[in-house]
């Protein structure tokens, strides 16, 4: 067994079936003390179910749970020592904010004082304390969340669940609290396991990014290692907006060849031996310009085909050996469709992968 | 206000004529349907306050020449039924005991039924839910006789207690789809956040689902109310003839074949049995709607 003082959360060859369908997958994952962990994925992934599953909202079909060096697998979501936050906040419709906050206290046979005492500080840590006597239904969306995440806090608990909390609210309102849960958790220093499919909340908030697909985790990196070296196709299309630029191509001799490209991989760093059909994946914002690209493995000019201002970036789009090629520019290059740009790409800043079991190479 | 601005052609609200074809089509249909069912209440209410002599005139639609009260009285108090002559009053406090008791069983257990059907799945949910509902559809004919002999051998036959069960039994399907229709409805993250708060089945019943339900707990009772006041066939076959329910003694007054067919009597009798549903109308009416409306509306 792994020690249970280093992982907050192990989860052990988890299996969860609903009939014939299987969402998870022999799934295993170690979570350390204090980890502020993203899962990520696209809807029907298993992430939320996988939460679920580790709340004890879902009795699992094989495999185990455990939390704070303790076997939960059969325990009651209450007595796991978790906190749960919803997307749509669930909050008690008929109770105050402190009724709310109070509730699991009350039904853990707290005293009053107690109760008292710890609501009032999560309250000043969310700077809630003049919403304690009203009703959620005459709060925003934002206070609303921020009263479900101190129903979470007010219990003391080791770890925290976020099932997608933000995704109900604002743009704006969004990129607040995620900066204030970013604060938060440092000054917590609670485990954190976080479900979203908002790959900006997963890149700035996680210490690890779990990216799911089909009930497994493709890859369980830090966010850097997770955009710049995505261990599958998968992943690497999933992250980044736009996704990475893929092009299908030959691998030989230690050059990368398709029509009207060739780069020298030199500068790439192979994780496996590579020969014959590949994908190769780039960034659009990997792409350099000007003297870099004189300097670059490869440059080539492109024609700019549409042009995407967005104020602090420029995009622009063109064709590189049949399919659509993005690059992103610095918001003050000033170009306009059917310009001819030179291009420079590094192979160093490129990923490769294999095209049968899309792993990297 | 007018010399601000010079609109060429059509400007502002567009103007509607008060009797424009469309609405006189509508409204006059609206109110010849609306007088065609108001007609009958209102030579019930006209005939119960005329005289006997006064009736045998004919004019059933021309209101009384001399308003008296005696029928009502006598609806109440002095109509004979069988043997007993004591009026409705006596049926109006059997149905009183018959429905109170009723209603607050089948709702207290239908509820509980749906929200565990709704929340807390449970192996062979689906089967039983389906069992309650095919029941539903069984025609109460088929299980009369054999409740008969039930009710015997549990020796509550001809008691008010075997007609509470009865009622009780019979509006468990109807209800049981009503509230497990109505908690499913409800946000399922707001039971997985009070189980995570650590409250049980009765902790998340009582203190999360209940307070949420009050509309759906009104159209229950407006359903559970009318229907077992109304009841008919139950009530002249579960029962003896002193705990006859209202719409049984009813039925005795107006149908009895000795002496003089006394109408104005018969009406104030009918008047005064349909009185408990009507009152529950309108006093629960919006209430009623809002609970209906809630079921279908994910909130």
């Amino acid at each position: 067994m792994t020690d249970a003082t280093q992982h907050s959360v192990e989860i052990k060859n988890l299996d969860l079936s609903f009939g014939a369908v299987q969402v998870l997958k022999n799934l295993e994952l170690n979570i350390h003390e204090g980890e502020f962990l993203v899962l990520l994925g696209s809807s029907g992934c298993g992430k939320s179910t996988l939460l679920n599953c580790i709340a004890g909202l879902l009795d699992v079909t094989g495999g185990q749970i455990w939390i704070k060096g303790k076997n939960v697998t059969w325990a009651e979501p209450s007595d796991r020592g978790i906190g749960m936050v919803f997307q749509s906040y669930a909050l008690y419709p008929q109770m105050t904010v402190e009724g709310n906050m109070s509730f699991g206290l009350k039904n853990a046979k707290i005293p009053k004082d107690e109760i008292r005492q710890r609501v009032d500080r999560a309250a000043e840590v969310l700077q809630i304390e003049p919403l304690l006597k009203r009703k959620p239904s005459a709060l925003s969306g934002g206070q609303r969340q921020r009263v479900a995440i101190g129903r979470a806090l007010v219990r003391d608990v080791d770890v925290f669940l976020f099932d997608e909390p933000l995704s109900n609210l604002d743009a704006k309102l969004r990129a607040d609290l995620r900066v204030e849960l970013k604060q938060l958790h440092h000054r917590l220093e609670n485990t954190m396991i976080y479900v979203t499919h908002d790959q900006v909340e997963a890149m700035t908030l996680a210490d690890r990014i779990a990216i799911m697909k089909d009930g497994l985790i493709q890859q369980l990196a830090a966010p850097d290692e997770i955009y710049s070296r995505p261990a599958n196709l998968y992943v690497a299309d999933f992250i980044g907006s736009p996704s990475m630029n893929l092009i299908k191509g030959q691998v030989a001799d230690g050059r990368f060849t398709t029509d009207g490209l060739s780069v020298p991989l030199g500068g790439y760093e192979f994780s496996r031996e590579a020969k014959g059909e590949a994908w190769f994946g780039i960034r659009p914002e990997h792409i350099v310009l000007g003297d870099a690209a004189a300097s670059a493995d490869t440059s080539l000019t492109i024609t700019a085909e549409v042009v995407d201002p967005l104020g602090s970036d420029t995009l622009v789009l063109t064709t590189l050996a049949g399919t659509r090629f993005w690059i992103r520019l610095d918001g003050q290059t000033k170009i306009k469709a059917g310009d001819s740009l030179t291009i420079g790409i590094n192979a160093a800043d490129a990923s490769l992968f294999d095209t049968g079991d899309e792993e990297r190479l | 206000m007018a010399d601000a601005t010079h609109f060429e052609g059509a400007h502002g609200p567009k103007p509607r004529r008060t009797f424009s074809r469309r609405n006189i089509f509508l409204y006059g249909t609206l109110i010849m349907v609306a007088l065609y069912y108001l007609l009958p209440l209102y030579v019930m209410l006209m005939t119960s306050l005329k005289g006997m002599p006064e009736i045998r005139v004919g004019n059933i639609f021309a209101p009384p020449v001399e308003i008296t009260f005696e029928p009502w009285v006598k609806a109440w108090a002095e109509a004979c039924t069988g043997l007993n002559c004591d009026g409705l009053s006596r049926g109006f406090w059997n149905s009183v005991r018959i429905t109170v008791p009723s209603v607050i069983v089948s709702i207290a257990i239908a509820s509980v039924n749906g929200y565990a059907l709704a929340n807390w799945r449970f192996k062979g949910a689906d089967v039983f839910f389906t069992i309650l509902i095919f029941g539903a559809f069984i025609p109460y004919q088929v299980m009369l006789y054999p409740i008969v002999i039930l009710l015997r051998e549990m020796g509550l036959y001809g008691t008010l207690w075997g007609l509470v069960l009865v009622h009780s039994v019979f509006g468990m399907p109807i209800l049981t789809l009503l509230f497990r229709n109505y908690f499913t409805s409800l946000p399922e993250e707001l039971f997985k956040a009070a189980r995570v708060d650590g409250a049980g089945f009765w902790g998340i019943y009582f203190r999360i689902m209940l307070p949420m339900s009050l509309p759906i707990f009104v159209v229950a009772m407006i359903l559970q109310v009318t229907g077992i006041w109304n009841d008919f066939l139950f009530g002249v076959v579960y029962t003896k003839p002193e705990y006859y329910p209202m719409t049984v003694q009813l039925n005795n007054i107006v149908n009895s074949v000795q002496g003089v067919k006394e109408y104005n009597v018969n009406m104030a009798a009918t008047i005064l049995t349909g009185l408990v549903p009507l009152t529950i109308y309108f006093v629960s009416g919006r209430l009623f709607v809002r609970g209906i409306a809630a079921g279908a509306v994910k909130g």
